[in-house]
């Protein structure tokens, strides 16, 4: 988790991710975040996040974010 | 068989009667008939493209299907002896498999579109380059028919195999039912591009005959084809007039034809799928929504989220994400991010992919070049407003203006005249002329002409123009009243004089205003070419 906290704070400083739950709903993600995030996952966990998995409800916090990132590294 | 058509009336009609007498448990082979039929109707040769495309996305699915279920099986029953590493190497295989059919399937349906809609496009290229070289340029065109809807059906029968191969769902274990999918009439002449899990949770379904279900869908349909027939085929023929003589009609008649052109392409296109959604309705079938009053758009981007949404989502989903998450999307956001800064690394990737899908989507519109500059337009746009969003966001705070009513009409209308101007790619007959069409609306001021009757000789009369300002009234009230929720809903709540009054004169003026007769031809949809 402490990483993934890293990789956002490092896109948007000013937001307090730990409890943001709408970061999607709000717009404080946009298009290029969710794709530079997606290449930071993958650069520091390892994992691909597919396609079909870039829906808000996994994007809309740094929990449901790293959750996840667990679900498809358990199932790796 | 064309939509506004009696026979397609009487074909409807009589399937409607027809659904709800059979069991229910056959309304679905019917439907699957009915679409074969209709489709026979529209050329009996495009069956054999439809049944290949059919037949080819079954058994990719099935062998996609198969290979995952294996793989399930073999996981769980030696999940203790088999190392995380064995694991891996285990499932890499099996989706190597799956990829393989995927591609192959991928590869077989867009071949055929790629060679049905593209290869006249790519010998006159060839032919041009040729010429230019000194040669004869003398390849001789494809006498090849374009089947009806191919590009729909085609887009949306392989959203259906990544889905399957994505293990999204599992793949339809009934031919007949995925031949329904693929050819469910309604949607074939012009979408929207369905999903399997979504269409297939009513499409396959028993429906009881509802009068809700009825009565909302064929107010649905009658607001469709009074958008149609009684809008878009009568604007149809001033626009005609105005495109085809690009010489004579020039200036303050290019700005005319551009704008007649957006409100005819809004009622036809919006019409056609009111028509499609609604005989879906009748049917029981629930059907995407296509729309989100997109003329009401504030920036280009939102009109692309809100117009013809089935076709954005797909590119979204099946094009945009793959590549722009692609291992070679990585590398390059990993190269600029080390070599040049954060910025362009979040913002590089990104760009290629969206010039990548802007390309694609001109492509997918049609096979010239005018469709491709169409499309690049379009993206041009977006990156430059995407760019330029830290200005605005300056600009809004010195001058606080953006929260006004005033500000939001500004952005309506600048949002309608720009995609306008786009779209006057869609009209002339290349490039050049639509680049010296627009130049000509700024350096030829002939705007005085516009009220000297020569709009009078455009094709339409002052009583056409009456009915044309009308159906804009009240076009513009429907959308207005939609914010509120559903207008038919909002209808249904009023005392039945009223409900009936507008039912009546909607019906009448369709059957009086509609464009019929000497001079206009009951006409394909525009989206139907595509």
């Amino acid at each position: 988790m402490e990483e993934l906290l890293e990789i956002l704070e490092e896109l948007h400083p000013d937001i307090d991710f730990e409890e943001c739950d709408t970061l999607i709903d709000e717009n404080i993600l946009d298009s290029f975040d969710i794709i530079a995030l997606i290449s930071e996952i993958n650069l520091e966990f390892g994992i691909s996040i597919p396609p079909d998995e870039i829906v808000p409800e996994n994007f809309n916090s740094a929990q449901a974010l790293y959750q996840l990132i667990e679900r498809l590294s358990d199932e790796d | 068989m064309l939509f506004a058509s009696y026979n397609f009336i009487v074909f409807i009609s009589v399937l409607f009667i027809i659904y709800y007498i059979i069991p229910k448990k056959y309304q679905w082979v019917l439907l699957l008939l009915a679409s074969y039929l209709f489709y026979f109707f529209a050329g009996p040769s495009y069956l054999i493209y439809i049944a290949a495309t059919t037949i080819s996305t079954y058994i990719a699915g099935r062998m996609i299907g198969n290979i995952a279920q294996s793989q399930a099986r073999y996981l769980s029953e030696h999940k203790k002896e088999l190392t995380r590493g064995e694991k891996r190497v285990y499932r890499d295989r099996q989706k190597s498999k799956m990829w393989r059919w995927l591609l192959a399937c991928l590869l077989f349906n867009f071949g055929i579109l790629a060679v049905v809609k593209y290869s006249n496009f790519v010998i006159a290229n060839i032919n041009h380059i040729s010429k230019a070289v000194g040669g004869t340029g003398g390849f001789s065109f494809w006498n090849i028919a374009l089947p009806m809807g191919i590009s729909f059906y085609t887009f949306q029968t392989m959203g259906y195999i990544i889905d399957v191969y994505r293990g999204k769902y599992s793949p339809e274990k009934n031919i007949f039912k995925l031949a329904l999918f693929v050819s469910f009439f309604p949607q074939l002449v012009q979408g929207p591009i369905s999903r399997f899990d979504d269409l297939s949770q009513t499409l396959f379904k028993e429906h009881p005959f509802e009068y809700r279900n009825i009565s909302f869908g064929l107010q649905r349909i009658v607001w469709g084809y009074f958008k149609k027939v009684v809008i878009a085929d009568r604007i149809m023929v001033a626009v005609n007039t105005l495109i085809k003589d690009p010489e004579t009609y020039q200036g303050a008649f290019a700005l005319v034809g551009m704008l007649f052109y957006a409100f005819q392409l809004y009622a036809d296109f919006t019409g056609g799928i009111d028509i499609t959604i609604g005989i879906a309705e009748v049917l029981g079938i629930k059907v995407k929504e296509n729309f989100d009053r997109p003329y009401f758009s504030k920036s280009i981007a939102e009109y692309w989220r809100r117009w013809h949404i089935t076709m954005g989502t797909w590119f979204r989903d099946y094009l945009f994400y793959p590549l722009s998450t692609s291992k070679g999307m990585m590398k390059i956001y990993k190269f600029t991010r080390q070599h040049f800064n954060p910025y362009l690394g979040k913002r590089i990737p990104v760009y290629i992919s969206t010039i990548i899908v802007w390309f694609t989507t001109g492509l997918w519109h049609g096979s010239s070049w005018n469709f491709i500059v169409w499309g690049l337009m379009n993206c041009f746009v977006i990156v430059i407003s995407q760019e330029l969003e830290p200005l605005y966001s300056w600009f809004h705070s010195k001058v606080r203006i953006g929260n006004t009513i005033g500000f939001r009409v500004f952005q309506v209308i600048r949002t309608v005249l720009l995609l306008s101007a786009i779209r006057m790619f869609d009209c002339y007959r290349d490039v050049p002329t639509t680049f010296r069409m627009f130049g000509s609306m700024f350096t030829v001021f002939n705007y005085r002409e516009l009220f000297n009757g020569s709009m009078l000789n455009l094709g339409l009369s002052m009583a056409d123009y009456g009915v044309l300002l009308l159906g804009l009234v009240i076009l513009l009230t429907v959308s207005l009243v939609q914010r509120k929720g559903s207008v038919r809903a909002q209808l249904a709540s009023r005392p039945h004089l009223i409900r009936y009054a507008i039912y009546y004169a909607l019906l009448i003026a369709i059957l009086i205003f509609g464009a019929y007769g000497v001079g206009y031809d009951s006409s394909q949809f525009i989206y139907n070419q595509f």
